[in-house]
């Protein structure tokens, strides 16, 4: 086989090849979903996370306006701060509420905003007062247990019937 | 008394020999990247072995490719199926592809058909004395036979293991979007937002560029080193496939380990 062939062939294949990590990037990878170019920074104290994660998304609405950054925790207030970056399209009033949501039962969880009616918008370093924290199964679990107790009937005896 | 003492003198020469021909194997790592300007002087020596190693592995990664996904999209659906999550069909099929299988089935097909068949050669070539007339000629058999082929097996392994695991998303998909019938929406966006570009597809990548070099230069140091008869060359083919699958997947541990352990959560 001649030279001018094999530089066809090979050309062909790092093309395929190079075509190949840009499906994976763009097509399996969420490379397009979410330029973190123009975003601004927020930043959110919780009670509890639950299972938050970094890099889970934030919804308004049910659609996704930006990602979790960084979690940690604060050591004074004994609270967890999570740091958003939102998407700089998107604008939301400064007495925004962030509750921490799951999608679906055993869904991820991730931070859902809800939009309030003040009139000055958020900008890059801004604290969100309002914050609902995760919900925790067993703290459920337990309230609804001592709401069977107090009605004044065995919850196994409940289970049962 | 005599036979422990034999057995004894036996296990440490084999030490002590593995010991000197991994030295041997880093001293030639060593002399290949120093005479390596040959091979990108020359560009088409390399371009040569990109072809050999690359484009002639291609039947042999698409087709594996795709029926690994197509195993991935039944074996997945029927787990996921009993908790009722199977729309995330996609992240199973895309994360286990990207991050695992797709470097590592990639990497050990490459090594049984490239990494033997430049073993074989290199060998072959030594046994025919055709390095001994090279060295004669004053041409470095390193820089001129050597180098192109490690070379061309460093820049293949990537993009064979790209092509592996988009291969294999598309078997996925067509198991279980066009044959199953998940959604096929929720399948896309649900992979999309789980797979991440620089956590899980670079990693991948970097994981077959590892791998790539590892191969390449077991391949290319056993021919060089194969004694230059026919049992020397089949045995040195056979050393090769078996230590560059346990290398791929000792390094694949090791790398997994740095990659996806510890870091930022999730």
């Amino acid at each position: 086989m001649n030279r001018s062939t094999i530089d066809l062939w090979v050309g062909l294949f790092v093309a395929a090849g190079l075509l190949a990590v840009l499906f994976l990037a763009l097509k399996v990878g969420n490379l397009t979903t979410f330029s973190a170019g123009d975003a601004y920074q927020i930043q959110a104290k919780f009670a509890n996370i639950g299972g938050l994660k970094v890099r889970a998304p934030i919804k308004s609405a049910g659609v996704v306006v930006g990602r979790i950054s960084d979690i940690r925790f604060d050591n004074d207030s004994y609270e967890a701060v999570v740091s958003m970056n939102v998407d700089g399209r998107y604008q939301f009033p400064r007495d925004t509420v962030a509750k921490i949501l799951t999608s679906g039962l055993l869904g991820e969880q991730y931070v859902g905003l809800e939009a309030g009616g003040d009139g000055v918008m958020l900008k890059q370093g801004d604290r969100l007062r309002l914050t609902q924290s995760a919900v925790v199964l067993e703290n459920l679990i337990s309230q609804f247990l001592f709401n069977k107790a107090a009605d004044g009937k065995d919850p196994k005896e409940d289970a049962k019937k | 008394m005599s036979g422990v003492g034999r057995f004894l003198q036996s296990l440490g020469r084999q030490v002590t020999d593995r010991i000197v021909r991994l030295g041997y194997a880093a001293r030639f790592f060593a002399y290949m990247m120093l005479h390596s300007g040959t091979a990108f002087r020359r560009f088409h020596l390399t371009i040569r072995e990109v072809f050999f190693s690359g484009v002639l592995s291609l039947i042999i990664i698409l087709v594996s490719g795709l029926f690994v996904g197509m195993v991935l999209g039944l074996q997945g659906y029927d787990t996921l199926q009993r908790y009722g999550s199977s729309e995330a069909l996609g992240v199973l099929v895309a994360l286990s592809l990207v991050r695992e299988l797709g470097p590592v089935v990639a990497g050990l097909l490459f090594a049984s058909r490239a990494g033997s068949a430049i073993t074989a050669e290199i060998g072959l070539m030594k046994a025919t004395e055709q390095i001994s007339a090279m060295e004669m000629m004053a041409v470095d058999p390193v820089a001129r036979v050597v180098a192109p082929r490690f070379w061309g097996g460093v820049i293949s392994m990537p993009l064979l293991a790209a092509l592996f695991s988009a291969m294999g998303v598309f078997g996925g998909y067509l198991v279980g979007v066009q044959l199953i019938g998940v959604d096929e929406g929720s399948f896309w966006s649900q992979m999309q937002s789980a797979v991440d570009f620089r956590r899980d597809v670079m990693n991948g990548v970097i994981k077959s560029f590892v791998f790539g070099v590892a191969v390449s230069l077991i391949a290319v140091f056993e021919g060089f080193d194969a004694p230059p008869t026919a049992e020397g060359v089949s045995r040195a083919t056979t050393r090769t496939v078996v230590t560059s699958s346990l290398a791929i997947l000792a390094l694949d541990f090791v790398l997994t380990a740095l990659m996806f352990t510890g870091g930022t959560g999730s």
